[in-house]
């Protein structure tokens, strides 16, 4: 003997209009017959059988209205062991559901069953990051040596695909051109174009292509010409990249790194210059790091090609030609989600990453000269953020000031202000202040542009009015 | 690109125009070499196909107990193509599909008890209730899920092809879309670069003559989609997705000349849903006429069966048993689904991200 029951036709349907019988008593039904007919307020859906046999009783008759989700509505006798077992079961299972909105109880029996837990504790949220990472301690002996951005981004990409014949790098005019901005420079002449691979102008589906291979165990390096391009595969980058580890219970890894200049350029307008780390930082799943000089360019590229996860590798264009020491002739790998203290200071704590480091550095000299000791803190990486290194310092200057490329609304800024204000409240002698670009898109016009952008005279005099100067 | 012709449609001539999922046009050719399948590969997929329409039927069932949530695409209508599919494939073979992915991954074989678990959301769902219908994987089976996002496992299919060839591993991907994915950017952006690069990969339409609402009539300007790789130079042709040996036909061929280095190819199967694009779909943009003219006339389980029956490979006790076994493996599935717990509280937090080990 089965049940039929009165299905619900949408995750929110609660109850329903049997509105027509296509059956009668006596009548043998199979598997995929229509046997009646329901009516919601939206639509008007069909019940097939699911179970075969023949109906021994209508317990609903049509017209009737306001079923409820889960009343039995007629009753099949079984001509089959193995099909009545479950069915069997099936009105069991359907007294849970009766009382509560299916929207928000989609599991009803196992609710029931659930007794034997009757806490649900809230989880913890994931670690601290940086807990315990150090940047690695140079080897006696080690030399520096003074290496562009661009070069020590190319070096890292180099080393890492000599150690790994599984990481290749792919994107637009990376192999035969040498790169738009040059920083694949020689790889295809040392690796052959096999594994750089110059892809047509595409991002979506280039972004795609790099997550499928990842996905079949490969480590891919993605670059896009500027990330303003990668809006268009940025489905692939959230979508596919960083959920499917979720998503599939664990079982599909995606290693891959997209990368490439992120950030306002000169003189290239709105569609050219806008800085996404608030974009990715705010995706569960993704790494973002935004390296300001060339040995953390280098470490830190490193360190993404090696991780297991989609790493969101944000660069600027502007600080490619600049030129920092690199420690030679050792494999230099930082860890990822360690910010970095670049001055220390005990008036007011700068928060920066990416080429505003090097503003907030040179605000650090102008403010020092009227008295006013600035602590430099570079991100670094901006997912998992470092929020211990600035809640540590902020207990030392008392005071906080975000700089960033991006725009302020619910920017990176705001992120740490909200966490500052959270776990260093009582150490706060001002509000928070944030520098960042001005709520428009970014303007062509020389004038219009620098004033849109954040500036070091923004951040002096942001810090001084947080000091009350 | 010459147009191909693949399938029995002389024994399955569709009757009037009318019909949205007529058989290819043109008749095949008739014992012109095709594999006709022997007596245990046409009862496995008899099998098969009746494993998937029993399991789709029951998960209909267990949405409208309200045991599984959210969206839930049927594949009942189109079982002969992921079964004649499969039989083309050979071992490390991928697959990569939709969102209307249960049937897929039931062939590839996945446990239905672990696809029904995740349907209910449960801890023992394959992957362990996080995904949901839409989102399986299993790396065991080479299955690639499962995905939300119209067309995206276009682009993922391709690249997973990209790895085969890196790796020059004989590999072929098969990579599954609709007749709605069909008209996404993202699917001809890959097409490209398959071609280009010469990739392993089987683009297998699933042209099931709606894409969720809307005819193909009214929603592409070329409602032929195997000629949608012409403009990339790749070959494609249209097959009797109804006919299970049709398929496989076709996709030996395709797997045949994606694997031996030649680039992709492009299969389209004219096929049919029978229920609503999802499970809240009443499908009214077609009448049930046309609905109940397809099931009639060209099921693709009943075209097995009679198959079976014609060549004296089955009488109807042995179909009645294998109904048994493929009834028996659906109900405890369905119980598994229903009893095993949901997933920890402290599930939550996990596989966000890979640990790095050091």
């Amino acid at each position: 003997m089965t049940d039929v029951l009165m299905p619900a036709l949408s995750p929110t349907m609660e109850e329903g209009t049997l509105a027509k019988w296509h059956v009668k008593k006596g009548d043998k039904v199979r598997s995929g017959d229509v046997i009646a007919e329901i009516e919601t307020d939206k639509a008007t859906m069909e019940v097939e059988a699911v179970d075969e046999g023949v109906v021994e009783e209508i317990l609903v008759p049509e017209g009737t209205e306001e079923v409820k989700v889960n009343t039995p509505i007629a009753r099949l006798s079984g001509d089959d062991a193995g099909a009545s077992k479950p069915a069997a079961e099936a009105p069991k299972a359907a007294e849970a559901p009766k009382v509560e909105a299916p929207t928000e109880d989609p599991q009803p029996a196992s609710r029931a069953e659930a007794k034997g837990d009757p806490v649900r504790e809230t989880p913890k949220a994931a670690p601290a990051p940086a807990a315990g990472l150090t940047d690695p301690d140079l080897p006696e002996g080690t030399k520096l040596v003074r290496v562009t951005v661009r070069d020590a981004l190319r070096d890292a990409m180099a080393e890492e695909m000599r150690r790994d014949p599984d990481v290749f790098l792919m994107g637009e005019e990376v192999a035969q051109y040498q790169g738009a901005y040059k920083v694949s420079r020689d790889l295809l002449q040392e690796f052959g174009e096999r594994r750089v691979i110059d892809t047509p102008i595409t991002e979506y589906g280039f972004a795609g292509v790099g997550v499928g291979a990842a996905m079949a165990g490969l480590k891919p390096i993605v670059e896009f010409m500027t990330f303003n391009f990668a809006m268009q595969a940025i489905d692939h980058i959230i979508n596919s990249a960083a959920k499917t580890l979720y998503m599939s219970g664990g079982q599909i890894k995606t290693s891959i790194v997209f990368r490439g200049p992120n950030g306002a350029a000169s003189r290239v307008a709105a569609q050219h210059s806008q800085d996404y780390a608030a974009w990715y930082g705010s995706v569960p799943g993704l790494k973002v790091i935004a390296p300001y000089d060339s040995a953390d360019a280098k470490g830190l590229l490193k360190a993404a090609i090696r991780d297991p996860n989609p790493v969101v590798f944000l660069e600027n264009e502007m600080m490619y030609g600049h030129e920092f020491e690199v420690p030679e002739d050792i494999d230099w790998v930082l860890p990822i989600g360690k910010a970095k203290v670049r001055r220390q200071g005990s008036g007011v704590t700068l928060v920066s990453y990416s080429r505003m480091v090097g503003f907030c550095l040179e605000a650090a000299e102008k403010l020092a000269a009227e008295g006013i000791e600035a602590e430099v803190i570079d991100l670094r990486t901006i997912r998992p953020m470092d929020i211990e290194t600035i809640v540590e310092s902020v207990k030392k200057t008392n005071r906080l000031v975000t700089v960033e490329e991006g725009w302020g609304p619910m920017g990176v800024g705001a992120e740490i202000a909200a966490k500052v204000t959270e776990l260093a409240f009582d150490y706060l002698d001002a509000p928070p202040a944030r520098v960042h670009q001005e709520d428009v898109p970014l303007p062509y016009a020389a004038n219009l542009e620098a004033l849109s952008l954040p500036s070091v005279d923004k951040i002096v005099k942001a810090a001084k009015a947080v000091s009350y100067r | 690109m010459a147009r191909e012709q693949t399938g029995a449609a002389g024994r399955r001539k569709a009757n009037g125009a009318e019909l949205a999922a007529k058989a290819p046009d043109t008749e095949a050719k008739r014992g012109g070499g095709r594999n006709e399948g022997s007596k245990d590969e046409l009862l496995q997929y008899y099998r098969d196909m009746l494993l998937i329409r029993r399991f789709e039927e029951r998960a209909g069932q267990l949405y409208g107990m309200g045991l599984i949530g959210g969206f839930c695409h049927l594949y009942i209508g189109q079982e002969a193509i992921a079964v004649g599919v499969q039989a083309a494939q050979k071992p490390g073979d991928e697959v990569i599909t939709g969102y209307r992915d249960h049937g897929h991954m039931l062939v590839c074989g996945m446990d239905p008890k672990e696809v029904m678990a995740e349907l209910t959301g449960r801890a023992t769902g394959s992957s362990r209730g996080k995904g949901g219908s839409m989102h399986m994987f299993s790396t065991e089976a080479q299955f690639y899920g499962g995905h939300g996002i119209v067309g995206a496992q276009v682009s993922l299919g391709t690249g997973i092809a990209m790895a085969n060839r890196y790796r020059d591993d004989k590999r072929v991907c098969f990579t599954y879309f609709g007749d709605g994915a069909a008209n996404q950017g993202q699917v001809y952006e890959s097409f490209n670069m398959a071609q280009l690069w010469d990739l392993p990969v089987v683009y297998v339409i699933e042209n099931n003559q709606y894409a969720m609402g809307t005819s193909i009539e009214r929603s592409s300007s070329e409602t032929h989609l195997y000629k949608r790789g012409a403009s990339f130079r790749i070959p494609g042709e249209e097959v009797d997705g109804m006919d299970v040996l049709a398929v496989r036909a076709a996709a030996e061929k395709a797997a045949e000349h994606a694997r031996s280095g030649k680039g992709p190819y492009i299969l389209e199967m004219k096929t049919y849903r029978y229920r609503g694009h999802s499970m809240s779909d009443p499908a009214k943009y077609r009448t049930r006429e046309e609905v109940d003219e397809v099931r009639k006339t060209r099921d693709p389980i009943d075209h097995i069966e009679e198959m079976l029956e014609k060549r004296g490979f089955a009488d109807e006790a042995a179909l009645k048993a294998i109904d048994a076994e493929v009834k028996r493996i659906v109900a405890d599935a369905a119980e598994f689904a229903r009893t095993s717990p949901e997933p920890d509280p402290s599930e939550l937090y996990t596989d966000v991200y890979t640990e790095v080990t050091a």
